[in-house]
Order: structure tokens, then sequence, then C-alpha cells
């Protein structure tokens, strides 16, 4: 397959008849109308080569108990990000009290993001590329309305995943971390508005937090990131 | 194989076998349809199945642990609605609505859990008569706020502790384990709101749990603590990657139900 690492024409190749070789690979796509625009039709021709359905330079979360850690690899790995950022770059008239437990939580998501790559060893999802043009880091209110919602987020994540996993072990892990985010979502939300810790728009008539499906989640998240994710495989129930 | 003296030996170590099974009656006549169609073979397959349906693992696991985790939340039920009604939440301040507002929540659990322990076919256990000081531990408890507040934190964060301890036993449905996955996340969201107004009335505490740190609550809580200051997770030493405080805070750590049962006992009459 080495010719199909060049766009260049292959003139001297006379075993291989096939058109790519004789046009040269950005000819013979340009052809068949993959280039540029045509990258619809090669999602196809991807999926139809066995790639578990997902869009062409998107990353798979996988499936099963592995997709699920995956799954929340990819939240720690955009939360990480985020207060790595918020801490690099105080917004204004942060106060010390204000610094000092937002870096406690920046620790706590760096340790989860971590604690999911050491776990999931080489079956972890690569790095992702993260996109905050949406957030202005120096605006307190902006900060910590994005900080809120990220830990919502994370935790109705969290909850709609447990029963997705068959493994105890993992869902108890699960478990001690979906409550740290809870403690931070209680936090941040008091930040904003002493109070409503777990006011109704986290808690139903029923004293139940906020729960939502990978694909829910995903939609959301994927405003924050340029890394396509695909949760195509993912268990459903 | 003696169908009787089957189901005499089960009575005497389950009294309650009829009510799982209907009734004895219709019980006999369970074995004996069962006994006409089926060969006698396959008779304790067929038996097997039947029983599995009175105390199959899927059901009466998970009603053991709605029963324990509505036995926690008549406790801070109970524990709140009588500390709203008590006064000694300081009027006219932000603290009367928080306290009201978990206190909400704790009674909201308490229907949710015995309508969903009575949808399943199970009787929600009743109500203990509590004793909020502790035998005395706590004798201040609705007469000094802080006392009232530190035990508060107590009950928050141990509840979050009980419910993530028996989450496995719930793997089997997919919608009770939600529900007490999300019932788990409020108590941990009170317990943030908890520990940030003692810290606001000088108590050195964070929202979340640094090593098997009490908060400035001492001893007599001390073991509601312990075990918190875990920093190995699957194996995976977590203060290789941010320092130890931060470790041990970022995963709260689970209690099993006898841990949780010596726990709450100094508080059941």
């Amino acid at each position: 397959m080495n010719h199909m690492k060049t766009n260049l024409p292959d003139t001297g190749n006379t075993g291989d008849v096939l058109p790519a070789n004789h046009l040269g690979r950005r000819k013979f796509l340009s052809y068949l109308g993959m280039v540029g625009g045509g990258a619809a039709v090669l999602a196809a021709c991807r999926k139809d080569k066995n790639n578990n359905g997902a869009p062409p330079g998107s990353i798979d979360l996988g499936s099963g108990d592995i997709g699920v850690l995956n799954y929340a690899y990819a939240l720690e790995q955009l939360e990480a990000a985020f207060y790595t950022q918020v801490i690099s770059t105080p917004y204004s008239g942060i106060s010390s009290a204000e610094q000092s437990l937002l870096t406690d939580i920046r620790d706590h998501e760096i340790a989860h993001r971590e604690f999911y790559k050491a776990v999931l060893g080489a079956k972890a999802i690569p790095s992702l590329q993260v996109n905050f043009s949406s957030i202005n880091f120096s605006s307190r209110d902006n900060v910590l309305a994005t900080a809120k919602a990220f830990e919502d987020l994370g935790v109705s994540a969290y909850n709609g995943a447990g029963q997705l996993l068959t493994n105890a072990d993992y869902l108890l892990l699960a478990g001690k971390i979906v409550s740290v985010e809870a403690r931070h979502a209680a936090y941040l939300r008091d930040l904003i508005s002493n109070g409503s810790f777990a006011d109704n728009t986290a808690v139903d008539a029923n004293g139940l937090d906020l729960i939502n499906k990978p694909i829910d989640v995903l939609n959301t998240a994927k405003t924050y990131l340029q890394s396509t994710l695909y949760g195509g495989n993912l268990p459903v129930k | 194989m003696h169908l009787q003296n089957i189901m005499d030996e089960i009575e005497k170590t389950d009294p309650e076998v009829y009510e799982r099974l209907d009734t004895r009656r219709n019980a006999m006549q369970q074995f004996a349809t069962l006994g006409g169609r089926i060969a006698l073979a396959a008779l304790p397959f067929a038996l097997g199945g039947m029983f599995k349906r009175a105390y199959g693992q899927s059901t009466s696991t998970i009603l053991n642990v709605l029963n324990y985790a509505l036995t926690l939340e008549y406790l801070e039920a109970e524990f709140y609605t009588t500390g709203a009604a008590s006064g000694i939440v300081p009027a006219g301040t932000p603290a009367v609505a928080a306290i009201n507002t978990i206190r909400d929540h704790e009674n909201e659990h308490v229907a949710f859990l015995k309508s969903t322990i009575s949808s399943l076919g199970g009787m929600p256990v009743s109500k203990p008569t509590f004793d909020f000081t502790a035998k005395g531990t706590f004798s201040n408890v609705f007469t000094n706020y802080d006392t009232f507040l530190a035990v508060a934190q107590t009950f928050e964060d141990t509840g979050v502790r009980a419910y993530k301890g028996r989450a496995a036993e719930l793997l089997g449905n997919s919608v009770v384990l939600s529900a007490a996955l999300r019932i788990h996340s409020v108590e941990a969201r009170h317990a943030s709101h908890i520990r940030q107004m003692r810290s606001a009335r000088g108590a050195i505490v964070k929202p979340w749990i640094t090593g098997n740190d009490t908060g400035g609550i001492g001893s007599a809580v001390q073991a509601n603590y312990n075990g918190e200051e875990l920093t190995i997770q699957a194996g995976v030493n977590i203060a290789q990657f941010v320092s130890i405080n931060a470790a041990s805070e970022s995963f709260d750590e689970p209690l099993t139900a006898s841990q949780v049962q010596a726990l709450v006992s100094p508080f059941i009459v």
C-alpha cells in the first residue's frame, strides 16, 4: 500500500493497472468526487469497510464496558482541559478561596482523566482536542456558568451510564467519581447563586438528580470539542 | 422426594414462604400441576424456577437494598424535619431555605423508595424510632446549630458512602439502579452544601472529603470517614498524578451494609 501514501501521479509502476495508480490517489479521489465535498461518500465507503460505523476522522468510543469507560474518559478529558485553562488564566476578580477550590477541582479532574487512561491502557481513546473558543475565560460569570454546565452534565452522564455497565467493579469506580462531580456541581452552583446546589433545575419532584443518555451528553459536549466522538457502538438501554 | 417435607423445612426457615408463593394451598396446587405435567426428572428444574420467582436473586436482593436505603432516608428525613421545625436554623438567613430544600428531598426519597418497594411487590420497612443525640453523644443536636450541621454533614457523607456500597447489587435492574444513582448524587450535592455552610461558620472543611478528615467534628464521627483516605484505585496510584490530598478527594469511598449499620445504630432506639 506504499503507493497510496503519495499524491503524485505514479507513472513508474507498470505492474498495477488500477486507475488509482495511473491517475494518482488525489486525482482518483477527485474523479470519484471524494475530495472536499465528497466526504459523505468516503464515510459510506469506510462504513462498509468494517469501521464500526464511525464517521471518518471521528474517534470511536467503542462498545461494552470499555466503551462506557472511554465515554467517561472523554468527559474527564474535557473537564480537566477546561479547569487547566481556568487556573492558568484566572478570571478577573477571582477570590483566593475560589482560586484554591477551583484548583482542587482541576486536580480532581486530572486525577479522573489519568485514572481512566491508566485503566483503559491500550484500549483508551486518544487525547482529545478541545475547542473552548465559545468560552470567555476572563469572565467570572462565563467561567462559572460553563463549569456548572460541565459538572451537571458529568453527573447526568454518570447517572445514565451506570446501567450500561456490566462489571460491578467498574460501576463502583464510576460511583466513586460521580459523587465527587456532584460535590463540584453543588459548589459551583452555590458560587453562582447560594442555595442553588440542588434546586429544581437539578433535582426532580421525586428527589432524583439529572440523568442523560450518552447520545445527548455527546451532543452537548461536541460544542467544546475539536475532536469528533462517535458513540454509536456504546451499549443502549 | 416428598414435597410436603420440603415445604415444612422451608417453612421453618422462612415463615413467610407462603406469602412469597401466594398461599400454601396454591403452592401445593402448583406442585401438583407441575408434577402432572412434566417428567419427574425435570421436576427439580421446574421447582427451581418457581422458587426463583419467589426468592429470585434480582427481586429479593433489590428489595433488600431498597429497604436499607429507605431506613437511611427515614433517618435523614426525620432529622431535617425535626431540625427545620426546631428553630435551630437561624431565621432570616439563606440557611433556612437550604435546610428546607434538603428536608424536602429526603422526604421525597422516603416516598419514592416506599412506592418503588411496593411496586416491586415488597413491603417497605417501617420507620425506626430515632435518637438524634446518638445516646447523648450529640446531646445539643437541636439546640446548638454547629452540632446540628456537624450531624447533618456526617449523615450526608455517610449516606453517599452507603448508596455507593450497594449499587452493584442493583446491576440486574436498570430502572432501580438508575434511580439509586440519582439519589446518591443528590446526597453528594447536599453534603457539599452542608460542608460549605460549616466552612462559612469557621470550620476547616471543603465541599469534598480530604483524607479521612472529619472537618473538625472529631472522634465521634471518625469511623464515618475512615477509608476515605484511599489513593489507590483499581491498582492505579492516583497520587502519582496529583497531590495526596487531591488523590483522596477525587474519589469517594463506599461503606458496606454492616459498616453503615454500626455507624447508624447509635441513632436508632
